[in-house]
């Protein structure tokens, strides 16, 4: 098998591995619309980069985990966090990241950053990939039934001795990394759905917190293969292609128990 | 004007929870004005009054949820608080079982878990799943994840919501068993004046201020209770005696020595 495609292959499943713990607390806490706005702010971070030529994963990082400590001040306060100003502020990121990509005189590839490019992933983003998901994978694990119990009662699990704020604000810091080292892979335009999808296919089939993350590893690993090999053997672009499968799976999962 | 709560070991070792003239606003809305609340071992203290009266707002505050604009919360730093809420709201998506969700609470064991079930009478519930249950062994199951705290003083919010008339009688008796058992201090909010006027020590009527207070007997005679619930209201929950000998659990049983 070609280097590149070994490449896509080890990158794809390593985000697929954590996206599916981490996408059960998205579901569970019904925060899309946060990944979704962290996501398309990626792009301005990847514009900072450029234009203030610092490390473009660094920048992303900075500007995802910046946004994600306002998110976390937002949702603080009730009265503020809608889905509209979460709109907003998603759609004017992007936009505002679009307008200053303009501005460099280095040319760069738009599509790849809106939709990924998984088949030119080179080594050295290989290792940030790495280890952004080992980082984030281990956080997740040791702070899961804390970050279980405030996602069932936030002031439940206050009076019983958590830092829910902190809780909140790491679980957002873990998504901002997340969408910063996925962009490469899927795009920021379809992150989100690489963390919601596999969950969501994997509820049908669990009995417990900890089955249904699991199972959302395994079914957006399923999906990473089946997206690579159809994008080798039909030419079709990855990272839509991932999307798709994983969508095929979500609606096979839903069948498949309505029958039962 | 923010004074802070205070967390001193009180020179009574019967108080529990001392509570001096708080009062708290949102906005220009003022929910609470000048409150005060005492709480002893083996007390039942009970807060009624109609909606927005500030009873959600006060019990808050007493767990240190929120912080008052002005008064005192004085209470041992290490006194254990069991905390039922108003409700909990189980996301479709995930998947969790009673047995899980109570192994959540910090320092809860299995042996654990198997006492504090049998003692709210819900054994038979262990396995099952947290969105499957009734209202009213919904209700069992977040007594007894209060109860995994060993606690010293018990904070009940609508603890009968949901629940039908004669499982809110039970479950307002095995409050009281419970009480007498751990000799535990509880705080209540509730509605349902005429069933927990038979279960309370003292009542206290709240609308923004402290309309009126004392036993129950004397509470349902007082002239601002009558007027706060209207007169044919108030008649209607007129004090609740209770003949019933036995106690059930979940399964219609008669639980072991609940015969009086």
């Amino acid at each position: 098998m070609a280097d590149f495609i070994v490449r896509a292959l080890v990158a794809g499943m390593m985000l697929a591995l954590i996206a599916g713990p981490l996408g059960c607390f998205i579901v569970w806490r019904r925060m899309a619309y946060f990944g979704d706005t962290l996501s398309h702010s990626a792009l301005l971070g990847l514009a900072l980069g450029l234009l203030l030529e610092i490390n473009m994963q660094l920048a992303v990082v900075v500007v995802c985990c910046g946004l994600a400590f306002v998110l976390v001040m937002m949702e603080k306060n009730k009265s503020l966090a809608t889905d509209t100003l979460l709109g907003i502020l998603a759609h004017s990121a992007l936009a505002l990241g679009l307008v200053m990509l303009s501005f460099t005189s280095i040319q760069i590839d738009l599509m790849a950053y809106l939709f990924g490019d998984l088949l030119t992933v080179s080594n050295t983003e290989l290792i940030w990939i790495a280890a952004g998901s080992l980082l984030t994978l281990t956080t997740l694990l040791i702070f899961w039934n804390k970050l279980l119990a405030i996602s069932l009662h936030q002031e439940l699990a206050q009076v019983e001795g958590l830092n829910v704020n902190g809780l909140r604000l790491l679980l957002m810091i873990v998504m901002a990394l997340v969408i910063a080292v996925s962009m490469k892979i899927v795009g920021v335009l379809l992150i989100t759905s690489l963390l919601i999808i596999p969950p969501a296919t994997a509820r049908h089939f669990s009995s417990s917190p900890e089955q249904m993350a699991v199972g959302a590893s395994a079914a957006g690993c399923i999906a990473v293969g089946g997206g690579i090999a159809a994008s080798w053997y039909l030419n079709t672009p990855p990272g839509p292609s991932i999307v798709v499968i994983s969508a095929l799976l979500f609606m096979l999962s839903a069948t498949l128990r309505r029958e039962t | 004007m923010n004074t802070p709560s205070i967390f001193k070991p009180i020179s009574n070792p019967d108080v529990l929870l001392d509570l001096r003239s708080l009062s708290y606003g949102k906005g220009a809305r003022q929910i609470l004005s000048n409150i005060s609340v005492q709480i002893s071992r083996g007390q039942i203290v009970t807060l009624i009054g109609p909606n927005g009266a500030g009873k959600t707002t006060l019990i808050k505050i007493a767990m240190g949820l929120l912080q008052p604009h002005e008064g005192q919360v004085i209470l041992d730093p290490k006194l254990r608080i069991g905390y039922m809420p108003q409700r909990l709201q189980v996301e479709a998506t995930m998947p969790i079982s009673v047995a899980r969700f109570l192994l959540l609470a910090p320092h809860a064991r299995k042996e654990k878990i198997a006492g504090v079930l049998s003692e709210v009478g819900a054994t038979s519930l262990l396995n099952s799943r947290l969105q499957d249950l009734s209202g009213g062994e919904l209700q069992r199951v977040l007594l007894a994840r209060a109860l995994l705290q060993d606690p010293q003083l018990l904070v009940l919010d609508e603890p009968t919501q949901g629940v039908d008339l004669k499982g809110q009688a039970e479950l307002y008796r095995l409050i009281t068993q419970i009480r007498d058992r751990h000799r535990c201090g509880v705080l209540m909010v509730s509605h349902d004046l005429h069933l927990v006027m038979s279960a309370t020590d003292e009542v206290i009527c709240l609308n923004q201020h402290v309309c009126c207070h004392g036993h129950p007997e004397q509470v349902s005679n007082d002239p601002a209770y009558l007027e706060l619930f209207g007169k044919s209201g108030a008649a209607a929950m007129a004090v609740y005696t209770h003949h019933h000998n036995h106690s059930h659990d979940l399964t219609g049983a008669v639980i072991k020595g609940s015969e009086q």
